[in-house]
């Protein structure tokens, strides 16, 4: 029983990771890239609508396939939404606090819309990256047992780190982040750069949103996210910007909402669910509180993080 | 007729205008194969938005350049390379969190592998018998090795034309001797330099030929070797050249501003830590601190102005008065007033009217403040007062600090300590970035208010700008504060030694500066 | 031809007036057009949402009512924005501000009206303070950034609201829904204007537009707080302190979120229940926003937002959009007067092929 447990536990938190873990990789190379993009809910309630959407759609016609092209959709939708922020961001030179809010609050908004007449409906999950006999015994259920998003989000992680630290493409990216005046005086595209940036950390958002529409609950309800994208932020805080740290904290934070789950199930807590359902912002502050007084010089931040970059005055 | 080869640059017409300024009006240039070639004016006189253009960040509104004789399009600073343009920025364009390679590797567009680029490293520090270590992170690095990145950078290009934006800003009087070496060593083999600079001394020692500019037009070419610095000075400023008047004798009263043993640890990773600075000003003297750029200086001001608190109450001491635990405002009160190096956003804030700005530090003491609230009509009276005694060029105390030009802002903030009467003032850079005109204003207006018996300590990096203002001088270095010297009696070569000779090896550099505060040459 | 921004010497006050207006506006014309591709009635439900609520009669108090918590909030939101920092949990201060006065308000049943009220605004007030308060200490003792903590804080706050009025709190009589008993008469805001139910939030609202008129306008804490956002090493050098502004404006924020929290559930709800958070701390983000965080412009702002809340509800049961239509339009609004923020500061040009220009000049 003990071990059948353990291994559901694990199951569960490698499922309940996977949606932060994707979001979260595509923030950290936003933020590498000197933007903070505070959307990312929103972002992913656009990925989650459209992935549902699109897999529902395309059922009919294209049977095992249509989640694959569900995917692909809600990846398209995120980084089309990230767009406006960042036409807004990098080319007006809003304010990119207010902005990220704002694709927040609209995201929110227009998935409800757009999610409405959805509500209700069912598809089939979106699990089994492997044939199933792989995943029979326990060992085989951790290793093979997920949906193909799974294995996804931890490729992405995994070349996000190489990207970054290997390639001449991540030192780029890196250095506009460190100092976009520099960069731009070399005669390096800036903005050019934070668009695929914003457009990178927008798609897997969005792919990162359906893994709440098309495995956890294979259906669309409105703001089904609850809140996963600001944790998402706190992670790419919790990580130093670096991509391993970011692996390690992401199952931190998963960890901490099974215990919700399983608090909620059994009902073996003393403590009241609430308890548990407020645990992982509990915990998200306090490790914020952790990282950041270990950085007070703010130093392991991307020394342009926020700042607005008007190339031409 | 002997036919002479096509100049390496050469500029025809071209210009260039910003909103509300023309910065450069048709402007012609020629720069010969293997020649240093100066560009000679104030500030704001249009160096900067030329080489600019030359380099491919800024395109031009009108004109041609031409490059080896042929017509030139320098989209962008990569087609500028392309060229063999190379060029070495007055504000560095490195990255501080990175190392010296990964700096060298984002300033090349050939894809090297890690060896190569290691090599060629290498080849071009040899070349040129330049130090650096390329796994260093850059933030650690002092100003002059910093730069030598943005040399190296260049020369890995082995540049046809190479620009340097004002180099020697930052240096120590030995370090501009070896900079210069390097340079004349690459116009023998043939590279062109362009020398951006308004130090006149170095332009006589270095340049072959002077272009000249004043208000964004070309004013005059000369020899540099033939010209006196006087005559190149007059046509850069298009005036005669005024003296400040100093009083023969200068009478010093008692001790107003003091330091005992100030030490405080650094505000930032990046920043320099205070360690055991003893000074002291007395009424009616100007008290002059030299030193490179990031040794100290903004941290001395703001243990001074009260930004930073002293461990000790004793600390900062004025008129015989421990003020090192008072704050700003307490401070200001009691008469101690500070101007900070930067103008926008720290002196002043640029999005403000000078009526706000004057507000800023002048509310209590100059009382416009009643029941928590400002009085507009008494804070738009002392801006217009300003404005007007410091004859500062704006349309009214309504105008946007960051409207006016740095000489006029400068002016405006400096009339707006001291006619707030100040014990004693605090000035960092006061001329930098400023026409001569407003310099020699600003000058005046500091030697007036020692007259008056007030004590000023002014921070700069131009010593010849301390030599002639300054009463007594000493030289900041990694946060140590050597002794005092009278002006007059100190060598240039023994204040450059204080400065730091020749940076690159810190620890050295400590022996030496203390050795230094052991035996006063 | 391409377009290009030149900066302008000084921002422009006619844009500055004219941006939000527009962005009002256009918000509107994108809408009807949105609705009509959606297969709505795109210019009815527009006239639905945002002119039904001002002319049908008894709508406009209604407008009134939901723009009292909005300014209240929004007046408070607008000094930490001067100073750029960002409380965007104001709804979780909201939230906690009213159940601390309503904790006050089980705790005295029997107090009369002259003891309970302002004991339960003054909770309130704490309240939110309180919630607020978290945020600030974490941001200047362990410099946190506020936008995550006080975001955080809204979910925190959520849960507290749900185990206290599904626990604790419970209403015996409430048929087991997850609700708090209701306040007694003596724990009730009387309607201040006969014959309406203008709400003596609105009041408040327009007295407290006023003070922050002052404050923003001539006193020595608002230039503070604005030299604190727009250059704060300007305001350490002009003496003043950054996390005093830190600990100021989230305080008066939070503080302010309470007593809406609290002014809310004590005059409209009687209670307060699952529905009891709607929104308006998120909306208030906006209203500030778009009220150029000016207290005036805020007053107005909170007006028009509160008519796309009713105006939503019209459109709703008359033309049948969504719910979420009016998240949209605020949303929607937002980013327009983000995007027309640059007109201020700059000037759109059309520039005639000016590169091209500089490099092929012909030769001479």
């Amino acid at each position: 029983m003990t071990l059948e447990f353990l291994i559901d536990a694990l199951v569960t938190v490698i499922g309940v990771t996977t949606p932060i873990l994707l979001a979260a990789t595509g923030e950290l190379v936003v933020e590498k890239s000197g933007v903070l993009n505070l959307g990312v809910e929103g972002m992913m309630l656009i990925g989650a609508v459209t992935g549902f959407a699109v897999t529902l759609t395309c059922g009919d016609s294209l049977g095992d396939f249509a989640p694959w092209f569900g995917v692909i959709a809600a990846g398209v939708a995120g980084a089309a939404s990230s767009m406006l922020f960042a036409v807004l961001v990098l080319t007006l030179g809003s304010n990119q606090v207010a902005t990220g809010l704002a694709l927040a609050i609209f995201g929110i908004g227009l998935s409800s819309l757009v999610g409405a007449s959805y509500v209700g409906m069912v598809i089939a999950p979106f699990n089994q990256a492997f044939p199933a006999w792989l995943a029979e015994d326990p060992i085989g259920r951790v290793a093979f047992g997920h949906s193909p998003l799974v294995y996804f989000a931890l490729i992405m992680v995994i070349a996000a780190g190489w990207f970054l630290n290997r390639t001449r493409a991540g030192l780029i990216l890196r250095a506009v982040g460190e100092n976009d005046i520099s960069a731009h005086s070399i005669g390096y595209p800036v903005l050019a750069i934070r668009y695929a940036a914003i457009a990178f950390g927008g798609a897997m958002a969005g792919i990162g949103g359906s893994y709440f529409s098309m495995v956890i609950t294979p259906m669309w309800a409105e703001q089904m996210t609850a809140g996963r994208g600001w944790i998402a932020l706190a992670l790419v805080v919790f990580s130093s910007w670096r991509p391993g740290r970011l692996l390690v904290g992401a199952y931190f934070f998963g960890i901490l909402m099974t215990l919700e789950l399983y608090a909620k199930a059994s009902g073996f807590s003393c403590l009241p669910s609430q308890f548990w359902a407020a645990m992982p912002y509990i915990m998200a502050v306090a490790v914020l509180a952790v990282m950041s007084a270990r950085d007070v010089a703010g130093s392991e931040a991307p020394a342009c993080l926020g700042r607005p970059f008007m190339p031409n005055s | 007729m002997k036919v002479e080869a096509p100049p390496r640059l050469e500029l025809v017409g071209v210009s260039k205008s910003f909103p509300g300024v023309r910065a450069n009006d048709a402007i012609n240039l020629k720069v010969r194969s293997g020649e240093i070639h100066a560009l000679l004016g104030e500030n704001g006189a249009g160096k900067s938005t030329l080489v600019k253009m030359i380099y491919g960040i800024l395109a031009p509104d009108e004109g041609q350049i031409l490059f080896d004789g042929a017509l030139a399009r320098i989209s962008n600073p990569r087609a500028a390379r392309r060229l063999g343009i190379g060029m070495v920025f007055q504000h560095f364009s490195l990255f501080e969190a990175m190392t010296v390679l990964e700096n060298i590797a984002l300033g090349l567009d050939a894809r090297l592998s890690q060896r190569e680029l290691l090599a060629e490293f290498h080849r071009v520090l040899d070349a040129y018998h330049l130090k650096l270590d390329p796994r260093r992170i850059v933030s650690t690095l002092s100003v002059g090795e910093r730069q030598r990145i943005e040399i190296v950078r260049a020369l890995l290009l082995d540049p046809r034309l190479l620009i340097m934006d004002e180099p020697t800003s930052v240096l120590t009087p030995q370090e501009v001797e070896q900079l210069f070496e390097t340079l004349r060593r690459l116009s023998a083999g043939g590279c062109s330099i362009l020398y951006i600079s308004h130090k006149l001394h170095e332009i006589v020692a270095l340049c072959d030929t002077a272009t000249i500019l004043r208000g964004g037009k070309v004013v005059g070419t000369a020899d540099p070797r033939r010209e006196t610095s006087r005559s190149m000075a007059e046509m850069m400023i298009g005036a005669n050249l005024k003296e400040i008047t100093k009083p023969a004798e200068r009478i010093f009263g008692p001790p107003k501003l003091e330091t005992q043993n100030l030490s405080l640890p650094k505000p930032t990773e990046f920043g320099v830590s205070l360690k055991d600075v003893t000074l002291c000003v007395r009424a009616g003297e100007i008290f002059g601190v030299a030193g490179v750029a990031g040794n100290g200086q903004n941290e001395l001001l703001s243990a001074l102005s009260g930004e930073t608190l002293a461990p000790g109450a004793e600390a900062v001491i004025l008129s015989g008065e421990p003020v090192g635990r008072l704050r700003v405002t307490e401070r200001r009160n009691l008469g101690l007033c500070a101007v900070p190096e930067e103008r926008h956003g720290h002196a002043a804030v640029s999005e403000f009217s000078l009526t706000d700005n004057a507000s800023l530090t002048g509310r209590d003491r100059m009382a416009f403040v009643s029941f928590g609230l400002i009085d507009p009509g008494k804070a738009t009276t002392y801006a217009s007062e300003v404005i007007g005694a410091f004859t500062v060029k704006a349309t009214g105390p309504g105008a946007l600090a960051g409207s006016l030009s740095g000489g006029n802002l400068q002016k405006f903030i400096m009339g707006r300590e001291i006619m707030q009467h100040p014990e004693a003032l605090v000035v960092c850079q006061p001329t930098w970035g400023v026409d001569a005109g407003a310099a020699s204003a600003i000058h005046q207006a500091i030697v007036d208010l020692s007259a008056r018996g007030s004590a000023v300590l002014v921070v700069s990096q131009d010593l010849d700008e301390l030599l002639t203002l300054c009463d007594t001088i000493a030289v900041i270095n990694l946060g140590r504060l050597s002794k005092t010297m009278k002006v007059g009696e100190a060598s240039i070569e023994e204040i450059g030694l204080l400065m730091g000779g020749v940076h690159g090896d810190p620890s050295a550099t400590i022996e030496l500066t203390e050795q230094l505060h052991a035996h006063p040459v | 031809m391409r377009i290009r921004f030149e900066k302008r010497l000084a921002p422009s006050r006619f844009m500055l007036v004219a941006t939000p207006v527009a962005s009002v506006v256009l918000t509107m014309l994108l809408g009807a057009i949105i609705f009509q591709l959606l297969g709505f009635d795109g210019p009815d439900a527009i006239w639905q949402t945002f002119v039904t609520p001002i002319v049908a009669p008894y709508k406009w108090q209604d407008v009134l009512t939901k723009a009292a918590p909005l300014i209240i909030i929004a007046l408070g939101l607008l000094l930490g924005n001067q100073a750029k920092i960002w409380n965007i949990g104001a709804e979780g201060q909201y939230v906690i501000g009213a159940l601390t006065g309503a904790g006050l308000a089980f705790a005295m049943p029997g107090a009369p009206a002259f003891v309970a009220i302002p004991v339960m605004i003054a909770g309130g007030i704490f309240g939110g303070m309180v919630w607020a308060g978290m945020p600030a200490v974490l941001r200047t003792r362990f410099h946190v950034s506020e936008v995550l903590s006080t975001l955080m804080l809204v979910y925190v706050a959520m849960q507290v609201l749900n185990y206290l009025i599904g626990g604790p709190w419970k209403d015996p009589n409430g048929h087991n829904f997850p609700q708090t008993p209701p306040f007694t008469a003596a724990q009730t805001l009387p309607h201040v204007i006969p014959g309406t139910v203008i709400p003596p939030g609105f009041l408040v609202a327009i007295a407290l537009t006023l003070v922050f008129w002052v404050l923003t306008a001539r006193s020595v804490y608002g230039f503070s707080v604005r030299t604190v956002g727009v250059a704060p090493s300007a305001a350490r050098y002009g003496g003043f302190d950054a996390s005093r502004t830190v600990w100021s404006t989230l305080m008066i924020s939070g503080g302010m979120a309470g007593l809406a929290g609290i002014l809310e559930s004590m005059s409209q709800l009687g209670q307060i229940n699952l529905g009891f958070p709607s929104g308006y701390g998120f909306t208030a983000i906006i209203v500030s926003f778009l009220g150029r965080l000016h207290p005036l412009g805020v007053f107005l702002a909170g007006l028009i937002l509160a008519v796309t809340y009713v105006g939503g509800q019209v459109a709703q049961t008359v033309v049948h959009v969504p719910e979420a239509t009016a998240g949209i339009f605020q949303a929607t609004m937002l980013f327009f007067i983000l995007a027309s923020d640059i007109l201020v500061r700059y000037r759109l040009r059309l520039v005639r092929g000016a590169r091209r220009a500089a490099a092929a000049g012909a030769p001479a």
